[in-house]
């Protein structure tokens, strides 16, 4: 037989269908790809038992005729969801061995829906990061390299192991996060498909927090339909989340018709950046020419606070992150350091001066300072102002167009080391991708080829609130038109 | 705008509980003000009767119904405790 | 009362003071989780994974908790906010599980409104209430169970309160005391919080500043948590007097928070002001805005009860009680609930109107049952004599079956026994005696008996009447009608 993990999500559902698969097969093939990407890092936490288990149970499910969206099919699952009694860490020493006694909604979704799991995905630490560099346990490798080098380049952050994972075959879909393009930023930097859907279509219950206006689950698959698949499962409304939207999930795989005639795709004109590489503006005329070619009209749209985003946004998820972070005390779970003084205060200075990272401490700062008497109005009050003017640009755009086409990211993927001295530079990976979330909307990144050292790009698909349909839709065409077929060479086996 | 000094950075952390040892004040207070120095371009744009945003979702907040669904957990809650004790969560004294 | 005056040593001071009560909102479950409210489990026993601030575990609001803030607003004549927010107050202590507590800040679901208090020789005063907002109770950090270690319960972590917000409109520990009385009354009567000030479902955090009259406010301090209304006017005493101490000595007064000291008998600073606290307060991002509509204010306001002030209202013009009656009969719901009862089954007894019988009522009540409920230590709720018997006792009064005076030895059966008053009556033989015949003979025997004294009264001694009055009653064991026996006595004496 082919080599089951470079099988897509709805090639092996319709092969277990047909009974000319098991999932113990298939989960068998991923656990060995697993183990033979270790040196990738992309997983801090491998469950082959628990994989076993239960791929054992979705053929049984499969046999009485009860197969479901994502029966047999293994994945992995980002460290930010908790799964009860396994290793949820967020990648951060400050949650050191805990094990939740309770599971995410998103995840609860996935084995409802009969989804195998091979483990827990390494990221940045809190999701705080955009190359994965962050987390406690290491950065994770891309499985991508330049051509002719061998030197290792960055997954992307903060779901660096989600992307890995995904990319190099060992896991058939990821769920991720996004807070400000976290999904869609490492899905470009590795030549998969990651889309995060509508703030409030994914339950937050169980998902831990970094920036709670912002986060929102999301899934990285190989391909687009895959994606449809892997999103219509983690989706719906969940009463335990007061930010869940009572609104009927649609059959997103359904919206995949390829056929985009008849609409208006917006080009916003300030996401053409000075400095921007020649070749991340090539590929973005390329997409609007498949665009057109596919019968969609452009239009040349305005969003014109776009520049002002990432300050917006360099407010708003540190100040969450600063008071969602504070239950990190010592306390009641986690990493404790009971400090010098012998108090109760020296407790908490020495366990969370300890249990985070430097890019966390920053952040947490920067959070406490803006929300500080004095400067609250100055940067905090200001920044929601501007994020809803912000929102209100989209809110114009999509008056005029059904979707927003953008590149995903400023550049390819990035060497270790290469910003992570310097958190501006860090911060500007999300330049494209901040935008939309600050906004709440649903957005994609389809890879859509090349650099020239042969590392991959994303083109990113902006739509309407709650209408990931047509933003899997004209993914699906420019998939379509890319036909990008390259892989990464599995130089780690 | 910003003009953070070591004293402010020690202000901050001891707000933000987070041990900073004297030699990283300096420094983080060059990356601090590097940082809010840059988020100051927002003093550009004009807000003059924008509301801030108050949710990013357009909905209404939903309530529960007065019933008692959970709790009677104790050995869940403390679970994860580093120093549960006769089913208490044991800190170190408050020191006033 | 008089002016409440701190005499300086460089003349007469005021006191200024506001009131912020935290009243425990009475309901099944916590403000944002499932967990039960009950007071007295097992430790960590009542606590959900939300409540223990579980890695993405996330509030959802109990709406019996938003209907009991309004109720509240309505019962305070408030300004109902139907558009609130919550706010996170962020701090770090060992009790606070999520490192901030949710709550309101900048709008609260209840704005402006008013409380009057009832003062001493019927006077009232209306104190102002700034606000009323939602908010979630910390759990309870419990420093002398070891040497090094706190321990934490987290049972009340997560229960909602409201802060009520009063304005700086108290002028003396009196005027504090009448203020959180009849906070507690009026609380008590709409079933929002039980006032129970000893199991802390009712405390208050007291600012106190000092100022020469008609000076601007003082700076003013902030006594946290005081449990009793007795201990809130001694705090107050002791604060204002320690304010103007050092006031007078030449120093300035810190704006800080206190601690009451029932046992010192003083008050004392909780924190340097090096620490004092910055709650970066901001929009809870877990939750949305809270917004209901006119229909659900009205509702509320539906389900409110005769509130105190209108009852007392109604006591003293429907039922002519006098002030002072009415007021002791509203204080408690309980206790104004069993004068109702009692006053309509006693004009039900006696085919009399509720007006007529109402302040025998109301004076049997205040009198003998509240009496007798306080020689016992037992409140309204735990008493023997149902309204219902108390009426029956009442009625026997009024038809002449028994006297006032036998009725109260009925009453000390009832109270014992919990029997009825008719059977009582019957059982121990206390009809009172009617029969002219029979009272008539009975005088005779005591005129017989009693030659001297017949003597004197004859002599011009009419205050003997008095002795034969008693003699008479003496011989029926209380029973005869003393009316009767007032009537037929004279003419036999004067023969
Ligand atoms: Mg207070
Ligand atoms: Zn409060």
């Amino acid at each position: 037989m082919t080599d089951l993990t470079k099988l897509k999500i709805a090639e092996a559902r319709d092969m277990l269908a047909k009974g000319e698969l098991t999932s113990r097969e298939l989960t068998e093939a991923h656990i060995g790809a697993v183990d033979a990407m270790k040196s990738l890092n992309a997983y801090i936490v491998t469950t082959p038992d628990i994989a076993l288990a239960q791929a054992d149970a979705a053929d049984a499910q499969i046999k009485a005729g009860n197969q479901k969206a994502m029966t047999g099919i293994p994945i992995g699952i980002k460290d930010l969801f908790a799964t009860k009694g396994i290793h949820t860490q967020a990648c951060s020493k400050i949650l050191d061995g805990f094990k939740p006694e309770y599971e995410s909604t998103v995840t609860q979704n996935l084995w409802d829906d009969g989804a195998v799991m091979l483990g827990k995905l390494n990221m940045d630490e809190f999701a705080m990061g955009s190359s994965n560099e962050t987390s406690f346990y290491g950065p994770v490798k891309n499985p991508w390299r330049a051509t002719g080098s061998n030197s290792d380049f960055v997954p992307g952050g903060s779901s660096g192991g989600s992307v890995a994972s995904v990319a190099g075959f060992a896991a058939m879909g990821a769920t991720a996060s996004d807070t400000g393009g976290s999904i869609r930023q490492p899905a470009a930097f590795t030549g998969t498909f990651g889309i995060k859907p509508t703030y409030g279509r994914c339950s937050r219950y169980g998902m831990v927090a970094f920036a709670s206006s912002l986060d929102q689950a999301g899934t990285i698959t190989r391909d687009v339909r895959d994606g449809a698949i892997m999103l219509e499962s983690i989706s719906g409304f969940d009463p335990k989340d007061s930010t869940s939207v009572d609104i009927a999930v649609p059959n997103f795989e359904a919206a995949l018709t390829g056929d985009i005639r008849g609409m208006k795709i917006g080009i916003p004109r300030e996401y053409r950046l000075d400095g921007m590489p020649a070749e991340i503006e090539e590929l973005w005329q390329k997409g609007i020419a498949w665009m057109k070619d596919a019968g969609a009209e452009i239009v040349d749209i305005s969003l014109p606070h776009t520049k002002y985003a990432l300050p917006t946004y360099y407010i708003v998820a540190p100040a969450e992150a600063s008071s969602n972070l504070a239950r990190y005390d010592g306390v009641k779970y986690g990493h404790r350091n009971i400090g010098d003084g012998g108090g109760l205060d020296d407790m908490y200075y020495a366990t969370r001066g300890e249990g985070f990272g430097d890019e966390v401490k920053r952040r947490i700062m920067i959070g406490t300072y803006v929300l500080s008497a004095g400067y609250y109005d100055a940067y905090y009050l200001k920044a929601q102002k501007v994020r809803q003017l912000i929102a209100d640009d989209f809110k114009q755009a999509f008056g005029q167009v059904d979707a927003i086409l953008t590149p995903t990211a400023p550049s390819a993927a990035f060497a270790f080391g290469e910003k992570s001295d310097d958190p501006l530079a860090m911060y500007l990976n999300d330049v494209f991708t901040v935008p939309a979330s600050l906004a709440g909307l649903p957005g994609s990144s389809v890879p859509a080829g090349l650099s020239a050292d042969g590392l991959p790009l994303g083109l990113q698909v902006l739509g309407k609130a709650w209408d990931e349909e047509t933003v899997l839709k004209v993914s699906g065409v420019i998939e379509q038109a890319a036909a990008f077929t390259a892989q990464p060479q599995e130089w780690w086996r | 705008m910003s003009n953070i000094d070591k004293a402010t950075v020690a202000k901050i952390a001891r707000l933000a509980r987070i041990k900073t040892e004297e030699d990283k004040l300096e420094p983080l207070a060059g990356e601090l003000n590097n940082i809010l120095g840059w988020v100051e371009q927002l003093s550009e744009v004009n807000t003059d009767n924008i509301e801030p945003m108050a949710s990013v979702v357009d909905a209404k907040l939903r309530w529960r119904t007065d019933e008692v669904t959970d709790g009677a957990k104790a050995n869940s809650v403390l679970k994860n405790a580093p120093k549960p004790e006769y089913g208490f969560f044991a800190v170190p004294k408050v020191i006033e | 009362m008089s002016d409440y005056r701190i005499q300086g040593a460089t003349g007469d001071w005021e006191v200024v003071i506001g009131l912020e009560v935290h009243a425990q909102v009475i309901s099944n479950a916590k403000l944002f989780s499932g967990a039960s409210t009950e007071f007295g489990a097992e430790p960590n026993a009542q606590v959900s994974l939300v409540d223990a601030a579980m890695p993405g575990m996330l509030p959802t609001i109990n709406g019996e908790c938003v209907r009991q803030a309004v109720r509240t607003g309505l019962a305070l004549g408030a300004q109902i906010n139907k558009y609130s927010v919550f706010d996170r107050k962020n701090y770090f202590y060992a009790d606070l599980p999520q490192g901030y507590q949710i709550s309101q800040f900048k709008h609260p679901i209840v704005g402006p409104g008013i409380v009057t208090l009832d003062l001493d020789g019927g006077r009232t005063k209306k104190v102002g209430v700034e606000r009323i907002h939602l908010e979630q109770d910390a759990g309870k950090s419990m420093h002398d169970q070891h040497p090094q270690f706190t321990y934490v319960d987290l049972n009340r972590s997560g229960v909602a309160l409201m802060e009520i917000v009063s304005d700086p409109d108290m002028r003396s520990p009196e005027e504090a005391g009448a203020y959180l009385t009849k906070l507690r009354t009026i609380l008590r009567y709409i079933g929002s919080c039980d006032g129970n000030m000893e199991q802390g479902s009712m405390r208050a955090d007291v600012n106190v500043s000092v100022r020469k009259v008609g000076d601007p406010l003082g700076t003013r301090c902030e006594i946290k948590n005081v449990n009793s209304i007795r201990f809130v006017r001694q705090a107050i005493e002791i604060e204002a007097s320690r304010q103007v101490d050092i006031i007078e000595a030449g120093g300035t007064i810190d704006q800080e928070t206190r601690l009451f000291d029932p046992v010192k008998g003083e008050t004392r600073s909780m924190r340097s002001k090096e620490e004092a606290h910055d709650y970066r307060y901001f929009p809870d991002p877990d939750l949305l805005p809270l917004e209901f509509d006119d229909a659900f204010i009205d509702a509320a306001r539906e389900s409110l009860p005769e509130l105190p002030d209108d009852k007392k209202a109604r006591f003293i013009n429907e039922y002519g009680l006098n002030d002072y009656n009415a007021s002791v009969l509203v204080a408690e719901k309980d206790q104004s609930d069993y004068f109702v009862s009692l006053v309509s089954a006693l004009a039900t007894a006696t085919k009399k109107s509720e007006s007529d019988v109402a302040v025998k009522a109301s004076n049997w009540l205040t009198g003998d049952l509240f009496g007798a409920l306080n020689k016992a230590n037992k409140s309204i709720d735990e008493t023997p004599v149902s309204a219902e018997q108390g009426a029956e006792l009442l009625a026997l009064v009024e038809d002449g079956t028994i006297s006032g005076r036998i009725a109260k030895d009925v009453f000390e059966i009832m109270f014992d026994t919990g029997k009825g008053a008719a059977s009582i009556v019957e059982e121990k033989g206390l009809k009172q005696v009617s029969d002219t015949g029979e009272i008539e003979k009975i005088i005779d025997e005591v005129i017989a008996a009693n030659p001297n004294q017949l003597e004197q009264y004859r002599g011009g001694k009419d205050k003997l009447i008095g002795f034969f009055v008693g003699q008479v009653m003496k011989a029926t064991g209380g029973k005869a009608n003393p009316g009767m026996v007032n009537q037929l006595l004279k003419p036999k004496l004067d023969g």
